[in-house]
């Protein structure tokens, strides 16, 4: 089984745009994941249906059981995350501020707080437009734990992929550098990073190369929109070069990508553009790396 | 007065969008002092347009537990409370796993004979810069660290401290997303201003960041970054929402062109300044608004 996770550092460099029309290119002989859970954005060109849905829980948070609580002030004392406030002598747990540390709950002499599972959000198992199998998300607005809910997405990927014994696994990653990332990359076998000739795309792929390195997962890049600026480009080459990173394709700067979403398809779907051939071409290459031996 | 320029979707300007403006408004002394401070810690771009003179940097750590063999007995509590699998007993040993540890001190200040004190531990970096014009605070994360929050509330205890006119204001560059990073800064925010682009795409993280916004009860208004491209949904989503558009910025070639080569738009692209003229008026009416 091989896991194909594909991230970018910055956003906006056409991570998922790519990610999902290599989905259409690899057509039922994978299972799509999307764990860029934050701003699940794949659904929009491969339609999932939806078909079964899970809430996902993960992490507590604490509630006050006003009829228990004496007022002692014990929850305020202890808790380093300004999630207890007080208004006219009642005690109460700002949630949004909550780490769910329990703290609090572990000194209440009363017994007063009790510690609530956490809702994180929904998980889906889906078919999209290919007949293929994808897991998707959707983050509940301001929820903590984006991290534990990207695992559960990859879970349930690996065991879609398990029980109709197929030997890929295609994943959009999330952006940043942080947990959600940390997560995507966890037992990945393959990382396709795409980025841009500008000074941001650079510096968000290097950082979020150095992450790459330590879980010591090959990688390959795709640099969109070379045309933009040239001597970025060649800068990009030469640091792909020096750290072995296989240079999968080169895109050029073309508004056919955002015409094709807005019609809500892939660019490998986009048959009238020279977009579509670019993207078969990236996603051959990217495969015939990935069954590379080492 | 606090204003974060967020997003939900990544790549939608909020870095263009932050520096010019700051620069813009900097530049035409419209604020009596003027920080621009870049608190999307993973990934912290604005300093890339920005040739100033680092006045101050500084370290930032949060603080886990240290484990004392000499003193601990074993009793097992530590890990009994620790909710994030942090602290883990085997046998005799205590390990602590600090990549998943909040810093709530519950292990070490309940600890009956105290075994588990808290040390510092490096988490990132910030620094404090002389833009000439305004003055420019980045946090950065350390690669490897996966907590972005407690960097970006430290930062913004800083920023607090050091900026105590009301007549300042602040701009925040924001971390993507609806999750936690970015609901620190929102939540210490007085204003929120969304960038998005008007494709299918940024039609349906804006939608995800104003759910966001409006569970936190944040006020927030929208500026369209990219105008001209994709379609004009994005208009009528603002409509049905009653979401003020404060301005839209125009899709052009050469607005990338010059975003790559890392220098500011406005002075180079007409329809770009007037854009974003709006953007500064809207935030000098806004400061009136709440004196």
């Amino acid at each position: 089984m091989k896991e194909i996770v594909v991230i970018s550092g910055k956003g906006g460099t056409g991570k998922t745009s790519l990610t999902a029309s290599f989905a259409v290119l690899g057509g039922k002989n994978l299972v799509v994941g999307d764990c860029d859970v934050d701003a699940d954005d794949m659904h929009l060109l491969l339609k999932p249906d939806y078909n079964v849905k899970e809430n996902f829980k993960s992490g507590l948070y604490a509630e006050i059981i006003q009829d228990k609580c004496t007022a002692c002030g014990k929850c305020f004392e202890v808790c380093r995350f300004n999630a207890v406030t007080i208004e006219n002598g009642v005690y109460r747990i700002d949630e949004l501020n909550c780490e769910g540390c329990g703290y609090c709950a572990e000194v209440c002499p009363e017994k007063a707080i009790p510690m609530i599972p956490a809702a994180v959000g929904s998980v889906f198992k889906s078919n999209i437009k290919t007949g293929a199998t994808m897991i998707h998300a959707r983050l509940k607005p301001g929820a903590d734990n984006s991290g534990k809910l990207v695992a559960k997405v990859k879970q349930d990927a690996n065991a879609a992929a398990v029980e109709m014994g197929l030997e890929m696994i295609l994943i959009d990653g999330s952006p940043g550098i942080g947990c959600p990332v940390v997560s995507s990359l966890t037992g990945a076998d393959y990382v396709i990073l795409v980025t841009e000739p500008t000074p941001s795309g650079i510096h968000d792929l290097k950082r979020v190369y150095e992450l790459v390195k330590k879980f010591k997962i090959r990688a390959g890049l795709i640099i969109n929109k070379n045309d933009l600026n040239s001597a970025l480009t060649e800068e990009l080459k030469k640091y792909a070069e020096s750290e072995n990173i296989n240079v999968l394709s080169l895109l050029p700067y073309n508004e056919d990508f955002t015409k094709a979403i807005t019609a809500g398809i892939t660019a490998a779907e986009f048959t009238e553009s020279e977009i579509s051939g670019f993207v078969k071409d990236a996603w051959v290459k990217a495969k015939i790396d990935i069954y590379k031996e080492k | 007065m606090k204003i974060a320029v967020a997003s939900g979707k990544g790549g939608t300007g909020k870095t263009t969008l932050s520096i010019n403006l700051s620069s813009y408004l900097a530049e035409n002394k419209i604020f009596k002092s003027l920080i621009l401070a870049d608190l999307d810690v993973e990934e912290p771009n604005s300093g890339l347009f920005i040739n100033g003179k680092t006045v101050e940097t500084v370290e930032k750590y949060k603080f886990i537990p240290e484990w004392n063999k000499e003193k601990c007995t074993n009793c097992g509590l530590c890990e009994r409370v620790c909710n994030f699998n942090s602290v883990l007993q085997f046998g005799k040993t205590i390990m602590i796993l600090p990549e998943l540890c909040h810093s709530c001190y519950a292990c070490s200040e309940l600890c009956p004979v105290d075994a588990l004190p808290m040390k510092p531990q490096r988490m990132g970096e910030m620094k404090l810069v002389d833009a000439s014009t305004y003055t420019f605070i980045e946090s950065r994360l350390d690669i490897g660290q996966e907590q972005a929050v407690p960097l970006i509330a430290q930062t913004i205890e800083y920023i607090d401290e050091y900026s105590q006119s009301s007549d300042d204001m602040v701009i925040i560059d924001s971390p993507p997303g609806t999750s936690c990073p970015v609901i620190e800064v929102a939540k210490n925010s007085d204003f929120i201003i969304l960038v998005t682009e008007p494709t299918p795409f940024g039609l349906h993280d804006l939608n995800l960041a104003v759910e966001t916004m409006r569970e936190i009860g944040k006020e927030f208004a929208v500026v369209i970054n990219r105008w001209g491209i994709g379609n004009e949904d994005v208009i009528k989503y603002c409509e049905d929402n009653k979401i003020k558009i404060i301005a839209k910025l125009p899709n052009m070639r050469k607005i990338a062109e010059i975003y790559s080569e890392g220098r500011l738009i406005y002075n180079d692209v007409p329809g770009f300044k007037a854009e974003l003229s709006k953007v500064a008026d809207f935030l000098v009416e806004l400061k009136r608004s709440s004196n």
